[in-house]
């Protein structure tokens, strides 16, 4: 596992993972958006809102799944102090909010039509509220402190605590009556909806999901990039500052990426 | 053909959805990418820079480290 998380032996994985996800993501984005937009049948009481699902719904997914990801990679550089799951946590974030936001917007678009309201107050749509908020708060807080260390325990520490919510929202349509519609894919017993639009929904969230893949791969460059700048700044300002600040310490993890 | 960009007559609602996400999307993706390409000149310039003004700070580095 720690070999992995050496920046020079993931920035071989990343160039070697990069042209399949780039692929991938082209690919089954290209048919997914295809069959949501023509293939699909239109809903017999929704008519064509339900279109708005193929976003919507996999947005919802990549929103909580970011979200793991970001809390599991802040748990790693809380225990093990590697900075490359600390950087990983920080690339993850803004991707995540962007997906969360969307399942909001898109949430928004289709219950207007539908439920007759842009938004309620109710349980599932409260708690993914909530998780946008997380992820704002997790990268307002680790850029607040001179000393990105802090900053990293302190995210950490927010995500760690914010993951309470992740199955709050997963079960908040069960827990709480709400004008949300309860689990049609991820429930027991199967998928209740027909394969005709279980396709598009899962090839866009591939699509999403190798789309995260790319930004990720691309923001984690750019952050050992900018640390690698930082850490030149500071040995031209003089090492034995450095020192004194226990600032050293990105300077020689950057270092072991050459 | 009109008919599937009436949607229905939820144009409004499905676009904006669809035109929403992806700009959201591109936009992501091409702030990343700039902050990465910056990155890589601020760095090459830096390492230039170093290079060309300390040649004896780079050989003393590995003996500071151990």
């Amino acid at each position: 596992m720690h070999r992995f998380a050496k920046p020079s032996v993931f920035l071989k994985l990343a160039s070697a993972i990069m042209p399949w996800a780039i692929g991938i993501t082209v690919v089954t984005l290209a048919v997914g958006l295809y069959l949501a937009l023509v293939a699909s049948p239109a809903d017999y009481q929704q008519g064509d809102t339900v279109r708005i699902m193929y976003i919507h719904v996999p947005a919802a997914w990549m929103g909580l799944f970011c979200y793991v990801g970001m809390a599991i990679c802040g748990a790693m550089s809380l225990i093990w102090k590697h900075p490359l799951a600390d950087i990983a946590a920080r690339a993850t974030a803004p991707i995540g909010a962007t997906f969360t936001a969307l399942c909001l917007i898109t949430g928004s678009l289709w219950g207007e039509p539908m439920w007759g309201t842009w938004w309620v107050w109710d349980a599932r749509l409260t708690s993914m509220l909530i998780l946008l908020f997380l992820y704002l708060g997790y990268m307002a807080l680790v850029n607040a402190f001179d000393d990105s260390e802090r900053g990293s325990k302190a995210g950490s520490a927010l995500a760690l605590v914010g993951v309470i919510n992740v199955p709050i929202v997963k079960f908040s349509v069960d827990w709480w009556n709400t004008l949300h519609q309860p689990a049609s894919v991820a429930r027991m017993g199967g998928p209740s909806i027909d394969p005709s639009m279980l396709w598009p929904l899962f090839l866009i969230a591939i699509g999403f999901t190798g789309y995260y893949v790319i930004v990720l791969i691309v923001r984690v460059r750019l952050e050992l990039n900018e640390r690698r700048i930082r850490a030149l700044q500071l040995g031209g300002v003089g090492q034995s500052v450095a020192d004194q600040h226990h600032l050293a310490v990105p300077a020689k993890q950057a270092g072991a990426g050459e | 053909m009109s008919n599937f960009f009436e949607m229905g007559g939820y144009a409004g609602y499905v676009w904006s959805s669809y035109g929403l996400a992806t700009i959201a999307l591109v936009v992501l993706l091409m702030v990343s990418l700039r902050g990465l390409k910056k990155s890589r000149r601020d760095l090459a310039h830096l390492e230039t820079l170093l290079k060309s003004r300390r040649p004896r700070r780079k050989k003393a580095q590995p003996d500071a480290q151990s």
